[in-house]
């Protein structure tokens, strides 16, 4: 009996100590560093809420999340559009949808390094692809990676090539659960497609497009590789990500105790926003 | 949809706009491929194909950079993980839904409280944990950390619901210990579970670079996409872009292959990782 008892919590045990270990101490820790300033090497130091008013003057960091959000303001309703065109094409009966889905979901099986190292070579000024087809169609060059202004708004088209077939296939199962009794009672009130769309695939597809929100939210501010390989967070720092500043901060400066307080200021902002997110989508539903 | 209202014209714009998708996502992965086989000066162009084609870009980043070996660590590394995550995730989920204990309900919210907190929280103080532990620049902070996740016990215990208590009850009869039935019964009645868990974790390891690049400074331990990503951005490629592509198709082609043979479960796998909520 006593044996027996004890067999769930040894099933467990590796959990917990592997939480213990990896998720709350470091949790515990970040809050820790947020009041200190340390380099690993010498002795930590109190500075008290001294990062955190260096945090408020830091315009790299503020920058760094109006990048993000920048990022997110494009990306959402780009991702949103194209995937729910393609989930509404794939949801008909053709042939060869099994290829299609495929191919659009290559992107997201194959490594961000190899997408940006691609698309770095696409986005090129003289001979990227994308621009000798513009000047194909006499079209002026766009400064992709270049042009301070054009260059998140490149991340974000290269970041949407890359995710959208998972939202495609996510949509797909989402269409997939609408009950067909909705269409046809909409048929017999003599709907058009755009108000069936509208009033109901729109609206049992929500759970989906809220999913989409958090993890572009997320996908956001976890924005690093893309930067670090194509611009360095340049032209003119924007396309500056905030973890591509926190890993400066503290892996090239050793910058310990502000890099956690940007961190934990992040973890705020990022939490802030998906439970704002969530309260707007369940008002609206 | 309903098949009787699919008009001849609806079904040529369809399949146009799908061509159109196809041709989006295909052509940069043959265009590349194509480039890094390419003379270097034939690569700026649109063409599919090349005066000649010849492996000399391949050649070079195989002179370049320890390709073979980080492949090596990468397999190693991914690989262990996963075995891993699959053990410790399966006995969490089991315990979960099994057992009666004091403390699971606190358990399963602190599982679901470490999958909302995002990885810039714990970051820092992990490497520091690293740093502390002097597993900088070993095999140990690749995978350690990694070695749980809270998603695999979830996908772990949404199945295991699913398995009916008899199968559980009868082995336990037949004289067989608790680890037993896991990996014995269990585990072998839950396949699907066990690609879904098996397919996200060495997907996230394979194609992970923030944290290798901030664990592990030292060449012979780095895992592919780390070095990839050094090399296309350090001054090694020499900004020759048939060596950089050939790099990257190099990256790409173990996942590609894979993807290519077991592409339903890597579609189903991936994309229940989006409906954790």
């Amino acid at each position: 009996m006593q044996k027996k008892k004890l067999t769930p919590y040894l099933l467990i045990a590796p959990y917990i100590l592997h939480f213990a270990m990896f998720v709350a101490f470091p949790v515990v820790f970040s809050l820790v560093l947020v009041f200190h300033r340390w380099n690993i090497i010498s002795p930590m130091e109190f500075v008290g809420l001294g990062n955190f008013y260096r945090l408020m003057g830091d315009t790299f960091f503020w920058q760094s999340v109006i990048n993000t959000l920048y990022f997110i303001i494009i990306h959402v309703p780009l991702q949103l559009i194209i995937a729910i065109s393609f989930a509404l094409l794939l949801n008909q009966p053709l042939r060869m949808l099994g290829f299609f889905r495929a191919v659009y979901f290559l992107p997201v099986v194959v490594s961000g390094v190899v997408v940006t190292i691609l698309w770095q070579q696409l986005f090129g000024f003289e001979n990227g692809i994308l621009n000798r087809l513009l000047t194909l169609i006499s079209l002026p060059r766009v400064g992709w990676l270049t042009n301070p202004d054009m260059a998140m708004p490149s991340i974000t088209i290269m970041a949407t090539w890359k995710n959208v077939g998972l939202y495609v296939i996510l949509f797909l199962t989402g269409l997939q659960t609408v009950p067909e009794q909705l269409y046809e009672a909409a048929d017999l009130e003599g709907a058009n497609a755009w108000q069936k769309f509208v009033h109901i695939t729109l609206p049992m597809i929500n759970p989906t497009i809220f999913m989409v929100l958090v993890l572009s939210t997320i996908g956001g501010f976890s924005l690093f590789i893309e930067p670090y390989v194509m611009t360095g967070g340049g032209p003119l720092n924007r396309t500056l990500s905030s973890v591509l500043y926190i890993y400066k901060q503290g892996f090239f400066f050793y910058h310990m105790g502000y890099a956690a307080t940007m961190g934990v200021t992040l973890t705020g902002i990022i939490l802030a926003l998906v439970v704002l997110q969530k309260k707007y989508v369940e008002r609206n539903t | 949809m309903r098949i009787q209202k699919m008009s001849p014209a609806r079904k040529v714009i369809s399949y146009a706009l799908l061509l159109i998708g196809t041709a989006a996502f295909l052509y940069p992965f043959l265009w590349m491929v194509m480039a890094s086989l390419a003379p270097e000066k034939e690569i700026a162009s649109f063409t599919l194909f090349p005066s000649n084609f010849g492996m000399s870009s391949y050649l070079q980043v195989f002179e370049k950079i320890p390709v073979l070996h980080s492949f090596f660590n990468s397999m190693v590394v991914s690989l262990s993980v996963t075995f891993f995550v699959v053990v410790f995730s399966s006995m969490t989920g089991f315990a979960l839904t099994h057992y009666e204990f004091k403390g699971r309900e606190v358990v399963f919210y602190i599982i679901i409280f470490t999958m909302s907190l995002p990885f810039q929280l714990t970051l820092i103080p992990q490497y520091i944990l690293m740093v502390k532990f002097g597993w900088v620049d070993t095999y140990l902070a690749l995978t350690v950390p990694y070695f749980i996740n809270g998603l695999g016990i979830i996908i772990f215990r949404q199945y295991f619901k699913t398995i009916p208590r008899d199968l559980f009850d009868a082995a336990r009869i037949d004289g067989c210990n608790d680890m037993k039935i896991l990996f014995k019964i269990l585990l072998p009645n839950a396949k699907p579970a066990v690609i879904t868990v098996a397919i996200l974790t060495f997907m996230g390891v394979w194609n992970d670079v923030l944290w290798p690049i901030i664990v592990i400074r030292n060449e012979n331990l780095m895992t592919l996409p780390q070095l990839i990503t050094l090399f296309a951005v350090g001054g090694k490629a020499e900004s020759q872009l048939g060596v950089k592509l050939a790099s990257a198709v190099m990256l790409a082609l173990p996942v590609v292959i894979a993807y290519s043979v077991f592409q339903k479960y890597f579609i189903t796998s991936m994309a229940s990782s989006g409906l954790k909520e």
